[in-house]
């Protein structure tokens, strides 16, 4: 498959691979996928007022799922969670012009960081009621 | 100090081959200077094209133990099972209506198979076992009095497990039933004989030897003769097996590289076989979690397929862009499923998403497969750092017990 070269470039220079302590406060661990399905996406966002610091990866998957977790930990830097809970898949698949049987990664990008912001806010609940 | 290889290295040789320089120094005269029509048999243009073929038939027969009167030229070997199977199934279904074959088959022999059930046969679909290879007592449990034919292939495309032959020919023969093998991957490769294994029909392709593309045969045995209604209807050549003229350029290379594989056997056997050890051990030795997948013994070595857990396989794939090699993983697949083939020998579908298919060849050499192991256990390392599978059993986390929601 030919890939495009925003998809090569995050793959072979995948920004931000790596983890936080995921009992930490201050981060939101989004685990998405299945291993049997072929793709898991670990996406964890670092956060202070409301505001993501920072974010890591680690992507079991092919080349465009690589691709788009490294693409979404980019984006989502400086993003309020509210701003950051509002990216779409299509924006990933647009920018890395993913071929249509690789939308679904983006899809699962967008999942992720759902998931990421969700865990979050669960260990913020308390305070914020 | 080595040399680098010329990059990217080919390691896919169950896909297709490079042409043999002799096969193709045997096929050029046959282009232009040599144009006949093999079947013009009243001038001298066509008789010299006739008895390049002649030659090539018995270069091909000679491979298998068989005559030349028994080869019947196709266009490869998915035309040869075509041919086989829904030739048995149109001349003999009327009588008996099933057809057994495994699991694990060529895509060209199911899909033949499913087409048959439609038109009324009935399929046995036999599993194999955790290795790939079949039980011989289920396979006898399978024939009926209505069982007409049994296709097994010899040696299988995507793991390399070698079926029992012989032992599958006894069987049919003791209970009266056709024995088709689809020897793609085996023809030229391993030593075939017709008759101490008891086929009755063998298809063999001439693009996994070193030969062209677009050319192939069906072997057909005639004592005792067996009978298949032709598919392709016309001049009745092939004895009317196979009608159309023949490509004689084609030919002429299916014989040659038929010609040379016969010569060349046991020296390509050795050669590959060392290098995949080489290639074997030289990533066993570093990497961990890694299985092969199929049968340790009874394969052709050429033919490596390793899973290499908590890494996709495409991924893999980019990573050792220098090798071009196949995975059996869904994200190579325009179906989004894993192998089927793995998925059949009990390989769980997360290990099937993360196995590669190393194809080694006549023409592979020692330096490639040294950079290869570089490279793939350098990519081993650098994948698993980025997987969230990894770095979860690192953490002592049983990722089998963990609820995926399936996407």
């Amino acid at each position: 498959m030919a890939y495009s070269e925003k998809v090569i470039d995050h793959y072979e220079n995948p920004r931000n691979v790596g983890s936080f302590g995921k009992d930490d406060g201050d981060v939101g661990t989004g685990l998405v996928g299945a291993p049997a399905c072929g793709d898991v996406m670990k996406l964890q966002i670092k956060v202070k007022d409301g505001v993501i610091q920072d974010a890591k990866f680690k992507t079991f998957g092919c080349g465009s799922a690589i691709a788009s977790s490294s693409l979404i930990t980019e984006m989502v830097k400086g993003k309020s969670l509210e701003d950051a809970g509002k990216i779409k898949n299509l924006e990933i698949a647009q920018e890395l012009s993913l071929p249509p049987v690789k939308i679904h990664c983006s899809v699962l990008a967008e999942d992720a960081i759902k998931a990421a912001i969700e865990d979050y806010k669960k260990k913020h609940a308390s305070e914020a009621a | 100090m080595k040399e680098k290889p010329k990059l990217p290295i080919y390691m896919d040789y169950q896909a297709t081959t490079p042409m043999d320089p002799g096969v193709f120094a045997a096929m050029t005269p046959y282009f232009m200077e040599k144009f006949g029509n093999p079947h013009s048999s009243g001038h001298k243009f066509g008789w010299e094209a006739e008895s390049a073929c002649d030659l090539a038939r018995e270069q091909v027969a000679e491979l298998i133990g068989a005559t030349e009167k028994e080869i019947v030229f196709t266009s490869g070997a998915t035309e040869s099972n075509n041919l086989a199977l829904k030739g048995i199934a149109k001349f003999y279904g009327d009588k008996k209506n099933h057809i057994i074959t495994i699991v694990t088959e060529h895509k060209c022999v199911l899909d033949t198979c499913r087409h048959l059930e439609r038109e009324g046969m009935n399929i046995t679909y036999l599993p194999v076992q955790k290795n790939g290879l079949i039980d011989l007592a289920e396979l006898e449990k399978a024939i009926t009095d209505k069982t007409v034919i049994i296709s097994v292939m010899a040696v299988n495309n995507e793991i390399g497990v070698i079926q029992p032959l012989k032992e599958i020919g006894a069987l049919c023969r003791k209970y009266g039933v056709f024995f088709h093998t689809d020897a793609a991957q085996a023809f030229g490769k391993i030593p075939l004989d017709v008759e101490a294994m008891n086929i009755d029909l063998m298809s063999i392709s001439g693009h996994k030897i070193y030969g062209p593309k677009g050319i192939g045969a069906l072997y057909v045995r005639r004592k005792p003769r067996i009978r298949i209604i032709p598919m392709i209807n016309g001049g009745g050549q092939e004895r009317g097996f196979r009608s159309g003229t023949l490509p004689t350029p084609l030919v002429v290379g299916l014989g040659e590289a038929a010609r040379i594989a016969k010569l060349e056997m046991e020296k390509d056997y050795n050669h590959v076989k060392t290098l995949s050890e080489r290639l074997y051990n030289g990533i066993m030795e570093s990497a961990k979690d890694v299985f092969l997948n199929g049968d340790k013994e009874q394969r052709y070595p050429g033919n490596l397929n390793l899973s290499f857990a908590y890494i996709e396989g495409e991924s893999m794939i980019m990573a050792i862009k220098d090798l071009a090699v196949s995975s059996g993983s869904a994200c190579t697949s325009s179906s989004l499923e894993p192998s089927y083939v793995l998925r059949s020998i009990g390989v769980g579908e997360e290990l099937a998403h993360t196995s590669i298919r190393f194809g080694i060849g006549r023409f592979t050499t020692e330096e490639e497969i040294d950079y290869a192991i570089k490279l793939v256990t350098g990519s081993i390392d650098k994948l698993r750092e980025m997987s969230p599978l990894w770095e979860m059993v690192q953490e002592g986390i049983d990722i089998e017990k963990i609820e995926w929601a399936a996407h």
